[in-house]
């Protein structure tokens, strides 16, 4: 069966039509957006998508077929339960054996992000080094989260400038990312090192370290969810930029666009 | 091993075997049931019940089913509902939760249940549970959850078993709700000794759905199929009920039987991904989900609510546990399960469904013309039944009640203990208290953005939800009680918590609409207890007329007491609001610079029962006063500010009172602000102290833009309600100012604020 | 260092959902043998010097008050590791 065969229903899931690139370049550019069982924050990746202009694709873990989609998603929540492992079971999945070929071979590979769950699965998958445990605290952590971004010239942050900083709410169980000390000294040295905590470490990640890339810069994968930070009103209370409203925090949103304006050139 | 393959180990107690053998006495008082009714349940039948109905009768008719001792009294939720209240009510109380319409289309069902003593035997798994199976009534209804709340009552904070109790249930609770994608947008946590050992868990979820999907629980049309689908059923929630395993199992003993269920917020998660799109696809005639008393509900209720009869195939159950016994999985509360009617035409689509999903299914049988409910163990008949009688003709007491005699001598005990001297460590001493100290830390262990459709949470008055993303059209919601307001008069307490929660949806900015509620009680054997709860359903449902809002539907919670002494009469409310465009929402603090802070509604001297008599050990008197009609104008002035653009702050005024809410105002963004209480004190003639920390009714605080205050005075003077300029915001000075009488560092106030939670559970 | 190895099942009759979400993906990555999984815990009490009967009998305290919830939970084994294994 195709994810296209039943659509997952959206019952509240109106796709807004205020995009901010409604009819330009940016909405021929296809951006799939994968849905695990368990998967949590897959709809709020597709708006994130829509936002920054893009067009988003529902594609479903069971499907052997990308959809001829220009770039992936794999997005937060809770993937089989995270039961084994977070994103241990969601790695066999047949679509992550597509995923996981399209996104090796280097810069011109398909692009992949993966937000917090997603990231958790891609280094399960071993796309990305290093993985996460339980944080330090042990609880799980809802907070607005204030990040550098470190590398400004992977696929999806190309939209930021190195060194800025972004607000961006964080919320998980198993946040706190660990590898060994020749890893860690390999990310940093080679720039890889794409997002770190700035002011207080949530979960007790080593360096700090909140999001991280392949040496192709293709494939990125954080813990804080920045689909969560793209629509005033919706996002957190503060903003790393400029004084905003309530809720009116949209520091995420140049992930989106950033990879949408890595695929139009 | 299937069931199938073991129906041949048990001694099946067939209807045959029951008509053959009438004297044969059953186990009915282990099962909880009276004597009378079980001598009901004979004459019903015309004959004893066979073990497996007498599970189905005995588990339906406790007091957690059928509201035997409540009944009578909630009557009046339904008798005191006007024509107009029922305006904008799509599915009334009855269902497994009422429906609102809130226009364009869109519709909203939320229900509040309790969760109480599963959660104290082992707190994380009652917690999540609770979360579970609040959010399986939602599903039920055709709707998607969007969000859960969840109001709280524990012990003494400093009591050894609190931080146990703490740990498990927030843990639960953001285990469970947090894998479901739900965000949490807000609730109560409260210290009580008198929750020490009956901690109060009750959840409330919201879902939304249009309404041309929505579902009921019934079975209809001779012909079509009934399935059970979801989790396995194993021997979960019938600890007690092995008598009737051991009256039927004839190979040795039965395993044991989990004394707590466990619940599986993965398998809840694609259950509701997979009703959803069985809803989309219009697969289901009816759906109910299975919470308590499991199968039994589920045939029952589906069935009594049809217009025909069911017949079922016990065998086909596919069980987690083979040595299960008819009546056990008759009784088995196994979580995160479902049952629906599918048209045989429908049948194919269902099962492409269920396989998309991976989720594990079992046709049972299928509703006929015969009235009666039909269930069989391998081709032998073990229940047949009228479901009426099981399901809605259960016992009914008028259980004996009548007013303490203590009461009077409370009434009389008004607090006239010290009054604090120094306001600036009062005010502190206040914020810091377990009851009103801030709740981050366990709200920070919930997510409350999944969705990305929360406008308001915690720690803002309600919770607001955007439900159509093209028009902004949303919903606020509040929950409330105050058990010591309750203790010290029931009929007030009721109508005082429904008077918060409808305040506080309005300062939100939202327009209330409907009401869902929890009645958590002691032991309705008492009389004195019974009293509490008959005068707070008179004075819920005379409030509810008065306010013009509908109960729609919500859960009664009895025997929350230990060794005689039960928990504070605690009427949980919750309020729902609707928003045309969740854009303008009012949050709970300042700041704008130069904005004046306005107080809305007079003071008056009113400490009894109030946070600050708690802190000083004191309950007694009667708690304050109110006027229905002027919380009408509150809201109206609340409302109509958010939709005018007059104000860009509100608070209301509660437990706390001006003290609390100038603290949480100034908190919530970080920014002081200079007040005068001279005008107040002299207006109202009281002292500055009874200013800040009296707990009167229908007040609120609001920040107005200089822009908007001749319009703001305008509306209030025409709508003829009082209100004062008591201070203005101040962002360069990071400070409480209450000139004359203190200056209070925001980063102290926020230290006091903020430390007690983690000092005693971090 | 003599190591006290403790291992905790959750009870038979207790509903697993990790071991049930674990025995799903088993067959859809090739690996059909099993029917069923369950999913438990190991501690390592670490002791300095030998084991005595009296630590061994703290152990067993330890397992059933503090690693096991006995409402949900088996202690399945309690046993002392001599060699330095890891």
């Amino acid at each position: 069966m195709t994810s296209t065969s039943i659509e997952t229903p959206l019952i509240g899931d109106v796709q807004p039509s205020t995009s901010g690139d409604a009819d330009g370049p940016l909405s021929e550019v296809r951006v799939g957006v994968v849905t695990f069982p368990g998967s949590l924050d897959d709809r709020d990746a597709m708006r994130a998508v829509t936002l920054a202009g893009g067009s988003a694709v529902r594609l479903w873990h069971g499907d052997h077929d990308l959809q001829d989609v220009d770039a992936v998603i794999i997005p937060g929540g809770f993937s089989y339960g995270d039961y084994l492992r977070a994103g241990a079971i969601s790695r066999f999945a047949p679509l992550m054996e597509q995923i996981t070929a399209a996104a090796s071979g280097g810069t011109d590979a398909l692009p992949v992000l993966g937000i917090c769950n997603g990231f958790q699965v891609l280094t399960e998958a071993h796309l990305l080094p290093g993985s996460m445990i339980k944080n330090n605290h042990l609880h799980f952590l809802c907070r607005d989260q204030r990040l550098r971004v470190e590398n400004a010239d992977t696929h999806w942050t190309g939209e930021y400038w190195a060194g800025e900083e972004v607000v961006i709410p964080l919320k998980n169980q198993d946040g706190q990312f660990v590898a060994d000390n020749r890893t860690l000294d390999e990310l940093e040295g080679e720039g890889r090192v794409v997002f770190r905590y700035v002011d207080e470490n949530p979960n007790g990640s080593r360096r700090n370290i909140a999001g991280i890339s392949n040496t192709a810069g293709n494939v990125v994968g954080l813990m804080p969810h920045p689909e969560h930070a793209v629509e005033a009103g919706f996002g957190p209370d503060s903003s790393a930029r400029e004084d905003v409203g309530l809720r009116g925090g949209t520091d995420g949103l140049g992930v989106f666009t950033s990879v949408l304006r890595k695929l139009v050139g | 091993m299937t069931a199938e393959a073991m129906a041949r180990k048990f001694n099946i107690d067939s209807v045959a075997n029951a008509a053959a053998t009438p004297g044969q006495e059953l186990p009915w008082a282990e099962l909880g049931l009276t004597e009378d009714e079980y001598r009901r349940i004979e004459e019903i039948l015309g004959r004893r019940p066979t073990g497996a109905e007498l599970a189905m009768y005995s588990v339906m008719w406790s007091e957690h089913c059928s509201y035997k001792s409540s009944k009578v009294h909630l009557r009046q939720f339904g008798d005191k509902v006007t024509d107009a209240m029922k305006k904008h009510l799509l599915v009334g109380i009855g269902e497994n939760a009422g429906v609102v319409d809130i226009g364009d289309g869109w519709a909203v069902t939320f229900k509040v249940e309790s969760h109480n003593h599963p959660s104290f035997v082992e707190p994380y798994q009652g917690a999540a549970t609770g979360v579970g199976g609040i959010v399986r009534d939602i599903i039920s209804m055709g709707a998607r959850p969007v969000a859960i709340m969840d109001p709280l009552r524990f012990g003494a904070i400093d009591h050894p078993d609190t931080a146990r109790l703490v740990h498990g249930i927030v843990a639960g609770i953001g285990g469970y709700g947090n894998s479901l994608g739900l965000p949490n947008i807000g609730g109560e946590v409260v210290f009580d000794s008198v929750y020490q050992g009956n901690p109060l868990v009750n959840a409330l979820a919201v879902g939304v759905l249009r309404h041309e999907d929505i579902r009921l629980a019934n079975a209809s049309g001779e012909g079509n199929r009934v399935v059970l689908f979801g989790a396995r059923t194993g021997g979960d929630g019938i600890g007690g009920a092995s008598v009737l395993a051991s009256e039927s199992f004839d190979s040795s003993k039965p395993s044991k039987r989990p004394a707590v269920q466990v619940g599986d917020p993965f398998a809840e998660k694609v259950l509701i991904e997979c009703c959803l799109e069985l809803f989309k696809a219009s697969v289901v005639e009816g759906i109910q989900d299975l919470g308590a008393a499991g199968i039994s509900c589920a045939t029952s209720e589906l069935a009594s609510n049809g217009d025909g009869g069911m017949h079922v195939e016990l065998t086909n159950v596919l069980l987690r546990d083979p040595s299960l016994t008819p009546g056990e999985i008759l009784m088995s509360e196994s979580q995160e399960r479902m049952m629906a009617v599918v048209t045989p035409e429908n049948v194919e689509a269902f099962e492409t469904i269920m396989d998309r999903w991976a989720v594990e299914y079992s046709w049972l049988g299928e509703v006929t013309g015969t009235g009666r409910l039909v269930i069989e163990w391998d081709g032998e008949t073990i229940v047949d039944v009228d479901p009426r009688t099981v399901a809605h003709h259960g016992p009914v007491y008028e259980r004996p009640y009548h007013r303490p005699a203590w009461l009077d001598g409370v009434q009389a005990d008004a607090f006239d203990a010290e009054r604090a001297g120094d306001l600036r460590a009062a005010v502190l001493e206040l914020m810091a208290s377990p009851n009103m100290c801030s709740k981050d830390w366990v709200t920070d262990q919930f997510d409350r953005y999944v969705q990305g459709n929360t406008a308001l949470a915690m720690p803002d008055d309600a919770g607001v939800i955007r439900v159509d993303e093209e028009t902004g059209l949303g919903v606020a919601v509040s929950t409330d009680a105050n058990g010591r307001y309750s203790y010290l008069d029931p009929y007030e307490g009721a109508r005082l918590a429904l008077a918060e929660a409808y305040r506080n949806v309005a300062t939100s900015g939202a327009e209330p609409l409907a009401v869902s509620d929890c009645l958590n009680f002691g032991s309705p054997e008492d009389p004195e207890v019974m009293w509490q709860f008959a005068e707070t359903v008179r004075g819920l449902a005379d409030a509810c007329q008065e306010l013009g809002v509908p109960v729609t539907g919500g859960n009664v919670s009895l025997y929350n007491q230990t060794g005689g002494v039960a928990v504070h009469p605690t009427p949980v409310v919750g309020v729902l609001g609707v928003f045309d465009d969740v854009a303008r929402r009012t949050p709970s603090g300042w700041r704008e610079d130069g904005q004046a802070v306005y107080l809305l509604g007079t003071t008056a001297d009113e400490l009894d029962g109030s946070e600050w008599a708690n802190l000083r050990g004191h309950l007694g008197g009667r708690p304050p006063a109110l006027d229905l009609a002027t919380e009408k104008t509150l809201a109206a002035i609340l409302v109509n500010c958010s939709r005018d653009g007059m104000i860009d702050a509100a608070h209301d005024l509660s437990e706390g009172g001006l003290a609390a809410a100038l603290s949480e105002m100034a908190l919530r963004f970080g920014v002081g602000a200079r007040i005068g209480l001279d005008e107040l004190c002299e207006r109202d003639r009281i002292d500055a102290f009874t200013a800040l920390f009296s707990e009167t009714q229908s007040r609120a605080v609001v920040a107005v833009p200089r822009s908007e205050e001749v319009r703001y005075n305008d509306m209030c003077t025409a709508r003829n309600f009082p209100t004062l300029r008591i201070g203005v915001v101040d962002t360069e000075n990071q400070a409480l100012d209450v000139q004359g009488y203190f200056n209070l560092p925001l980063d102290q106030l926020r230290e006091a604020h903020q430390g007690t939670l983690p000092r005693h559970f971090g | 260092m003599p190591r006290i190895v403790v291992d905790v099942m959750p009870k038979p009759e207790i509903l697993d959902p990790q071991g049930k979400a674990i025995a799903g993906a088993l067959p859809r990555i090739g690996l059909t043998g099993f029917a069923s999984v369950r999913q438990g815990k190991r501690f390592e009490l670490s002791v300095d010097g030998e084991v005595t009967e009296q630590i061994l009998e703290q152990a067993h305290q330890a397992a059933a008050t503090l690693l096991s919830n006995p409402v949900i939970e088996d202690v399945t084994r309690v046993e002392v590791i001599e060699e330095d294994a890891s």
